[in-house]
């Protein structure tokens, strides 16, 4: 049981810099998502946590205690590896023990620790097995029951579901968030996939370009985010971007689309947005908050006519997709509302959720 | 029903077209490969028959010199290991081998992890250096060595081969071992890392089990190497008790112009027996070792 605070941390490689000075803190116990897109300095990031990776500038600390200068073994971490890594010429039980047998832990703790993690991960029938002999999923557990075993301060996970399909991700990523509601310790977990932030972070860290883009828990990244990149990061699909201009209207602000369109700015907003006032923005808005309109939208639903091009039906929901001032737009529309491509359809708007963006900082307002 | 039966003809067809291919691959496989066995086992056929004819049947220009027609003898073999320094040089050879082969391994694979998974200056470039010199032969080298091994006082002694076959076996396992290790992934080592491995321990509860194909391989080469080799043997090695098989045959059955043909075959078979031994029981291992990499496994 550990924090783990990341000082203005740096990674350069020849020259170019894969993680330019970050600062995170950890608490113990937490579960933290790095999450971003390949090359985003999120691996690295976890690696320098891990000694894996040489620091060069800045100081990572475990529990206090900095570990820039220790090596991996003395920092009480245990990794998951994203090709799992498991020895090939050992049977399960002896990757697990492996840690504990270097340490010298006496016979029967190891197996006593063997026992209870194969219990939590539910592989204790494979113990004899040799990893050729397990499927992907049954790879990645014992890749966990190893760590598990070593009891360690923090567990380090390097896109550990990255090699399974998708059905087996799914499983594998309840089962984590379960091992971690049972065994609480502090968790870093690196992926690409928003999704799997979402899910199991505690707290979620967006990083692009060897920066920190935000930090914060899954819902405020989704409802609040901060930038333009974690706006369109985070969601599937995508939030839309609608290049708009912020006017003056009925004694309030609104972002005008065209001259159909022009979503009002709430009240509690638009203060903070008044300086921009005839400026070019973008209006952020996700898919579903561009939706059929309902009896009950109420004065912030915006009415706005389209015409879609594609119709994407899904079942629980169907995905409708058209041009808006030269941007492909994607809005979710119940299935009843039943669009069709090339027939004119009016959707709604929902103006409490939209989110404005200044291009040139690509912040969000 | 008649597209139904039409499609189960074009079926039919197919399958039968695949058989019929298949029958004449076949074909052509059993062909070729009975000309190659045909081909490599004359020479110990050839080898076989001889040691065990007569010399006089030998001698003898009038017989069919692919059968044997005048009786099976043992005279050879038993001449051979009765009255002749044979099976000192069996001895001396096992003893050079043993010890070529430990040598060998023990610094090829020290090297080889040194070299692919040690990041230090210049590594990659020493990993070239170390395959260039597995490039110059021997012919070259043992004249400059001859001076060398003089210089130690091991003229003429067997440990002047433990000395010398390494500098032919070590670049080249060397180099086979550096490919077996590289392609072991990363995380491999970073696992160990965390687990709490220092680097000899990682080589020995890992390396060496997981590339134990390569190493394998990398034995059966320098086992190969020192138990065949001739010009170091005949350039440095002078009295029979220091002989090893391949010279110490040679010499002890060739009397100027007279070739102990029956006593030779039977040399060169029983000097042949244990390589051919461990190549069939390693086959496997060695084929897997020269091929490691290609495929993801």
């Amino acid at each position: 049981m550990a924090d783990v605070t990341l000082n203005k941390l740096v990674k350069t490689f020849d020259r170019t810099e894969a993680v330019c000075g970050i600062d995170l803190e950890i608490a113990n116990n937490e579960f933290v998502v790095l999450v971003g897109p390949s090359g985003c300095g999120k691996s690295t990031t976890l690696r320098m946590i891990a000694g894996l990776e040489e620091i060069t500038e800045g100081d990572v600390l475990i529990g206090g205690r900095r570990v820039n200068d220790v090596p991996p073994k003395d920092r009480n971490i245990a990794m998951v590896f994203q090709n799992y890594a498991l020895y090939p010429h050992m049977t399960v039980a002896e990757n697990m023990s492996f840690g504990l047998r270097l340490r010298k832990y006496p016979k029967a703790e190891i197996k006593q620790r063997v026992v209870e993690a194969a219990d939590i991960l539910g592989i204790d029938d494979l113990l004899d097995r040799k990893p050729r002999q397990l499927s992907g999923g049954q790879r990645q557990r014992v890749a966990m029951g190893r760590s598990i075993v070593r009891n360690p301060e923090v567990f380090l996970f390097d896109e550990p579901l990255s090699n399974l399909d998708a059905k087996l991700r799914g499983q594998m990523r309840i089962e984590i968030k379960r091992i971690h509601q049972k065994v609480r310790t502090t968790t870093v977990y690196v992926t690409h996939d928003q999704v799997e932030a979402m899910t199991l972070a505690d707290r979620v860290v967006v990083m692009n370009k060897g920066r920190i883009e935000q930090v914060g828990s899954p819902s405020d990244l989704y409802h609040k985010p901060s930038t333009r990149f974690v706006a369109g990061f985070i969601g599937s699909p995508a939030m839309n971007f609608i290049p708009c201009k912020l006017v003056e209207a009925n004694g309030g602000l609104a972002a005008k689309v065209n001259d159909t369109i022009s979503v009002p700015i709430p009240a509690d907003r638009s203060d903070r947005v008044r300086a921009q006032v005839g400026k070019e923005l973008m209006l952020g808005l996700r898919p579903e908050h561009i939706r059929e309109q309902r009896a009950d939208d109420g004065a912030t639903g915006v009415a706005c006519a389209v015409t879609p091009d594609v119709v994407e039906p899904l079942g629980m929901e169907t995905m409708v997709y058209f041009g808006l001032n030269g941007v492909e737009i994607c809005a979710r529309v119940a299935p009843e509302a039943s669009p069709n491509p090339g027939t004119p359809l009016t959707l709604s708007i929902d103006a409490n959720r939209a989110h404005l963006i200044d291009p040139s900082s690509d912040m969000v307002l | 029903m008649a597209t139904a039966v039409a499609e189960a003809s074009v079926g039919a067809g197919l399958r039968a077209s695949l058989t019929r291919n298949r029958r004449w691959a076949l074909i052509a496989s059993y062909a070729s490969l009975i000309v190659f066995v045909i081909f490599f086992l004359f020479p110990p056929y050839y080898m076989l028959i001889t040691s065990l004819k007569t010399n006089k049947e030998i001698a003898e220009l009038s017989t069919n010199p692919w059968i044997i027609e005048k009786g099976i003898t043992f005279q050879h073999y038993f001449s051979l290991l009765m009255d002749t320094g044979f099976p000192i040089y069996f001895r001396n050879t096992i003893i050079v081998t043993i010890c070529v082969v430990a040598i060998t391994m023990v610094v090829s694979i020290l090297a080889a992890y040194a070299l692919s998974r040690l990041k230090f200056w210049g590594a990659g470039v020493l990993a070239t250096g170390v395959f260039l010199t597995y490039l110059v032969p021997d012919s070259l080298l043992f004249i400059p060595l001859f001076e060398i091994v003089g210089a130690l006082g091991l003229l003429d002694t067997y440990w002047v081969l433990v000395l010398v076959y390494p500098t032919l076996t070590v670049p080249f396992c060397t180099w086979i071992m550096i490919g077996y290790f590289s392609s072991i992934p990363k995380e491999l080592d970073e696992a160990a890392l965390i687990d709490g491995a220092n680097h000899m321990q990682m080589l020995i509860k890992v390396f060496v089990p997981v590339a134990l194909p390569g190493i394998i391989a990398a034995m059966i080469f320098a086992f190969t190497v020192s138990w065949a080799s001739f010009l170091y043997p005949l350039a440095y090695i002078f009295t029979e008790d220091q002989m090893v098989l391949t010279v110490g045959t040679v010499t002890t059955l060739i009397k100027g112009d007279v070739f102990h043909w029956g006593g030779l075959m039977a040399g060169a078979l029983l000097a042949a027996a244990p390589p051919v031994i461990i190549y069939a029981f390693l086959m496997d291992y060695y084929i897997a070792g020269l091929t490691s990499g290609a495929t993801k496994g």
